[in-house]
């Protein structure tokens, strides 16, 4: 099943990358290639087979609940882009 | 066309602990914008999370609590979507394996009937910033304080048929959380927030209508009403030709209305997978098991033992039971007066007319279970009368003899000289000065038939009461009052 | 000096015979002399290296004599280090001075380490020929012309270069063993959660493993035994004892049983490799090694499931890149859609953004069960294969890659062509296994590099079979000319 342009649109938009209109072309050539080898995967028997999500099928840590960080508002909103009265700023968001 | 109304809904409360979910921040409310933000809570680049323990352990409490299956191998997802106030571009939550399964919880009808609602699930997921829309030069500025609180997001079945209904489920959900010490409950500061799932169908059909969402009400009362503007819009639109779409809608109290959210305008497609930053959670059985001891005698438990041990009226022991601070406040009273009966009627009608009239809530009672339960000790020796209690009470809503404790109505009593009369002479000479001056009115009642009689004698005692003060023994007052006039 | 090795340095340091500022400052120079040639550094932090070499010289001074203490090194540029430019190559994070260390950083610089610099590298790790960087392509010191790899290729250019002795690498799917081999140079991938991630960028969290890249297996023990641990800031982190890998690599190889799976020897191995493989299995046998026969039979499948389960969680921990509170934010955004699109779309290069899309795809609704769900069984069908395997042999071996390094550019037409060349690197990835490339001969002067691959845990095994090696060839002291 090749993605065609709107699909590759659509995927775009869904990972809010702006591309160029003449790029679309050949980044629908390369996703497809990418796909048309990936898709051999699907000629694989995994019927009864467990999903792996981590190699070494260990389980979560907890963490005691404590606070042990301090604020270093500052130096993180040193490397920010557009900060006001210590908020991130954004273009206008409307609900 | 007869409408039946169908609601679930979505409850968000968020867990009381210190730090939060996957960081070491803490989760104070009102701080600053962004002192509270970690590393891992702004999302920075090579950030790792790490699980709070406290947090799984408060939603297997709650989990327990509602008689659900705990999901001893439950499994944190990625639900990835592009918002500002979401730092990562995607929120850790659960999907498919959520640490808690099905349960349920009984709400109790207005008519004093009790209703099972299903619990689907409830997951735990962290929280998201907040979106500031004052004017920041024409931007929004965004506060990730909030962002990585715990959330623990209770999903119920599509059980509820009023906005009544929903009410008292999502009452008895917050009275539940606070029971089990996992949430604070306050509503205004987001603490329980709630989505409402509202969809019509005719009467007796099976399947379900379209239904809509309406996000994040914030209060028992706005719950109430904005799900009704949504049932009534449906039916409006269903009648006038139209049909529902599924939509994400926002209620407005202004207006009382509700409209569609811009920024849910598009389909969204989450793109949920397991995190691999996380593996999955395990639930020991040890585990549960420590958690199940720590327990408190929930609401239904509560309720029971109020029937049975102090032999209340179903109404009267699942109101009660149902927070735990009136529950608590009314054992003391008991424990200090003996009579239950005396002790439920106080804590329900009279100081539950105090609250509405100092607008406040059983957190903070105006007057401490000491002082009511020592006033109404005062009124089963007959020191004092129903009537002066009442006047007690307003004296210590004053503050007055506030810090003697159990003690201080017996000081305001004597203090006010409040003490019942009982002794016969004074009460015959108080009636013999009020007959002398009713001489007209005596005369009348001597003159007229039994069946006007019981009128008129309630004049007579209203006026021997005045004329003590209140403090005249009202069985008393009855008795000799009897005698005198017939005599 | 700049052809010693960690090992001797630690030697000469001990001795006296140089200072660690004396040998900062010579590989500084040297750094500023050849690399223009190589582009293997993104950033050189010459303050923070005489800083350190002088902390370092005065520990040593006041008694301290740690093997790592006065050690230069570079960081391959996506582990943060505070205050200092973390760019992972990307136009994205060109201005990022990342707020914090590394768990890597933090402990080899406890250990005494002086940072020389960051290195070059495929944008975001992702690729095998170091061509995607936003700071240019590096080149192969053994051929200018060609590709020293990918996706650490600054940090084994610098190192085959001469440059540095050791540097730090990341491997999701071969990218630390595939470099060392195209540049003669020994670099082990550990075990899955042996190396902490806290502070690494991350490319595909369930995949990524920091690790060495020296020219010795020996110098790889030293610089991993500063590196490895556990770390409660890492949920995928293991709490297991890290082992002294130095005093393993003297253990006899006799009777080790090594396994060479038939399926490596397909079409696409360039014949020389394969001769190359066989002449180091031989070496081995004269070592007291003996052969097994072993099978891998769903190693064809690891390329497809690869290149499904690394996209779709590259496309999910891309995402914090929007332009809100680091890195690249596009001019003038005219609304939130246009910030987030604009922003990435500028600040990523034509790989990633291939890779977030086939991974955005991958994971959408309809396409989860066929694509990632599919790909995660794959992946536990290649692990079994594994464990298989590690029930008649003790390693597996069989070439890094299916061909010495490529003219640069000569696969940019087709990205698969050059997704082939991790063949035999990814497995150890999907399956979390360690992994090691080892310098075994030359292809017309292009290096070829043999892997080994062991059970969980078993990096000292890996290190003393290499080291093993060593002792009796002479390939990995062989330098590019002209460094």
């Amino acid at each position: 099943m090749a993605l065609d342009r709107s699909d590759v649109e659509k995927i775009a938009h869904l990972a809010r990358l702006g591309l160029n209109d003449a790029d679309i072309p050949r980044t629908t050539e390369a996703l497809n290639s990418i796909l048309g080898l990936v898709d051999q995967m699907q000629a694989v028997d995994t019927a009864g087979i467990e999903p792996l999500a981590h190699p070494l099928e260990a389980s979560q840590r907890l963490r005691e609940d404590v606070v042990s960080e301090a604020n270093h508002r500052d130096s993180y909103q040193a490397i920010a882009p557009a900060v006001e009265d210590g908020l991130y700023l954004v273009p206008k968001v409307i609900d | 066309m007869q409408w039946e109304v169908v609601i679930g809904l979505e409850i968000h409360t968020q867990l009381t602990t210190q730090s939060k979910i996957f960081s070491g921040s803490a989760t104070t409310f009102g701080s600053e914008p962004n002192t509270q933000a970690s590393l891992v809570d702004l999302g920075m680049p090579g950030t790792l999370p790490v699980l709070n323990k406290e947090a799984v352990q408060m939603a297997v409490k709650f989990g327990l609590a509602i008689d659900a299956e705990i999901g001893q191998h439950n499994v944190f997802a990625r639900k990835n979507y592009f918002y500002p106030d979401l730092p990562k571009g995607y929120q850790i939550s659960q999907m498919e394996l959520p640490i808690v399964g099905k349960g349920h919880l009984d709400i109790t009808l207005e008519d004093g009937t009790i209703k099972r609602i299903g619990v689907t699930r409830a997951h735990l997921e962290e929280d998201a910033g907040k979106s500031l829309h004052e004017d920041y030069s024409g931007m929004t500025g965004i506060d990730l304080n909030r962002a990585g609180t715990p959330l623990l997001e209770i999903v119920s079945e599509p059980d509820m048929r009023s906005a009544k209904e929903a009410v008292a489920y999502v009452k008895a959900m917050h009275a539940l959380v606070r029971y089990l010490g996992i949430c604070d409950g306050n509503m205004a500061e987001g603490s329980l927030r709630c989505d409402c799932n509202v969809s019509i169908r005719p009467k007796g059909q099976v399947e379900f209508g379209t239904r809509c969402e309406i996000k994040n009400v914030n209060s028992f009362r706005f719950i109430e009403k904005a799900i009704n503007s949504e049932i009534q819009r449906q039916i409006d639109l269903i009648e006038d030709g139209g049909k529902v779409i599924q939509q994400t809608r926002l209620y407005d109290p202004n207006t009382n209305e509700t409209r569609a959210m811009r920024s849910k305008e598009e389909a969204n497609d989450y793109r949920y997978f397991p995190d691999p930053d996380l593996l999955p959670v395990i639930i020991e059985d040890s585990f549960l098991e420590q958690t199940r001891a720590t327990l408190p005698e929930l609401p239904p438990q509560k309720r029971e033992r109020f029937q049975s041990q102090f032999g209340l009226s179903l109404y009267d022991a699942s109101v009660l039971a149902s927070s735990r601070e009136q529950a608590e406040y009314f054992e003391q009273v008991v424990g200090i007066v003996g009579d239950a009966k005396l002790a439920a009627n106080w804590v329900m009608v009279e100081l539950g007319s105090l609250l509405n009239k100092t607008n406040s809530d059983m957190t903070k009672p105006p007057i401490s279970a000491e002082q009511l339960g020592g006033m109404l000790l005062r009124i089963v020796d007959k020191t004092i009368s129903g009537k002066i209690a009442k006047e007690i009470l307003e004296a210590m809503l004053a503050g007055e003899c506030v810090e003697i404790g159990i003690g201080s109505a017996d000081e305001i009593i004597e203090q006010r000289g409040l003490k019942q009369v009982t002794d016969s002479g004074a009460i015959e000479s108080i009636l013999d000065d009020m007959l002398a001056a009713n001489a007209e009115q005596v005369e009348q009642y001597r003159a007229a038939d039994e069946a006007k009689r019981g009128k008129m004698f309630g004049f007579f005692v209203g006026q021997a009461m005045k004329a003590s003060r209140g403090k005249a023994n009202p069985g008393q007052v009855n008795e000799l009052l009897k005698r005198k006039l017939e005599g | 000096m700049h052809q010693m090795t960690l090992a001797e340095i630690a030697r000469g340091l001990a001795d006296k015979k140089f200072s660690s500022e004396e040998l900062t400052r010579t590989l500084l120079a040297r750094i500023a002399q050849l690399d223009p040639q190589v582009n293997s550094f993104i950033s050189v932090t010459e303050d923070l290296a005489i800083t350190q070499a002088q902390a370092a010289d005065a520990r040593r001074a006041a008694g301290e004599n740690g093997a790592l203490l006065g050690a230069p090194l570079a960081h391959k540029d996506l582990f943060c280090t505070k205050g200092i430019r973390t760019s992972c190559a990307s136009k994205m994070l060109d201005n990022f001075k990342a707020p914090y260390d590394a768990t890597v950083v933090a402990k080899l610089a406890a250990a005494g380490t002086v940072t020389l610099g960051k290195t070059n590298m495929d944008e975001f790790a992702m690729g095998s020929a170091n061509e995607s960087s936003h700071y240019g392509a590096v080149k192969n010191p053994w051929n200018l012309e060609h590709v020293p790899g990918g996706s650490s290729g600054g940090s084994a250019a610098a190192v085959a270069a001469r440059l540095l002795p050791a540097a730090t690498g990341t491997d999701t799917g071969g990218s630390i063993r595939q470099p060392a081999a195209l540049t003669n140079l020994t670099g082990l991938k550990p075990t899955y959660g042996r190396v902490s991630r806290w502070g690494m960028i991350a490319y595909a969290s369930s995949l990524d493993q920091a690790g060495p890249m020296a020219r010795t297996a020996e110098d790889c023990a030293l610089l991993l035994q500063g590196m490895a641990g556990f770390d409660i800031n890492d949920s995928t982190s293991i709490d297991e004892p890290v082992p002294d890998y130095s005093a393993s690599l003297n253990d006899s190889l006799q009777g080790l049983r090594i396994g060479v799976p038939k399926e490596y020897f397909s079409a696409g191995l360039d014949p020389r490799i394969a001769d190359l493989v066989m002449a180091s299995v031989e070496e081995l046998k004269k070592l007291g090694a003996v052969v097994n026969e072993v099978s891998l039979p769903n190693l064809q499948h690891a390329i497809p499931a690869y290149y499904v389960i690394a996209p779709a969680e590259a496309s999910s921990n891309l995402s914090r890149f929007d332009g809100v509170r680091f890195g690249y934010r596009c001019e003038d955004p005219k609304d939130l859609t246009d910030l987030y699109k604009r922003s990435r779309g500028e600040g990523f290069g034509p790989e990633v953004q291939r890779r977030i899309m086939v991974g955005a795809y991958a994971l959408s609704a309809g396409y989860y069960d066929a694509y990632y769900l599919q790909a995660q069984k794959i992946r536990r069908l290649i692990k079994n294969d594994f464990m298989n395997a590690f029930k008649d042999v003790d390693v597996i071996l069989g070439p890094t890659t299916p061909n010495p390094a490529w003219k640069i550019g000569a696969k940019n037409a087709d990205p698969i062509s050059a997704y082939l060349e991790d063949f035999y690197t990814i497995t150890a990835n999907l399956a979390g296994l360690p992994g090691l490339s080892m310098p075994a001969g030359f292809a017309d002067g292009l290096p070829v590099g043999v892997q080994l691959l062991a059970p969980y845990f078993e990096e000292g095994r890996l290190l003393n079979v290499a080291h093993q090696y060593q002792l009796v060839t002479d390939w990995h002291t062989r330098s590019p000319a002209g460094f």
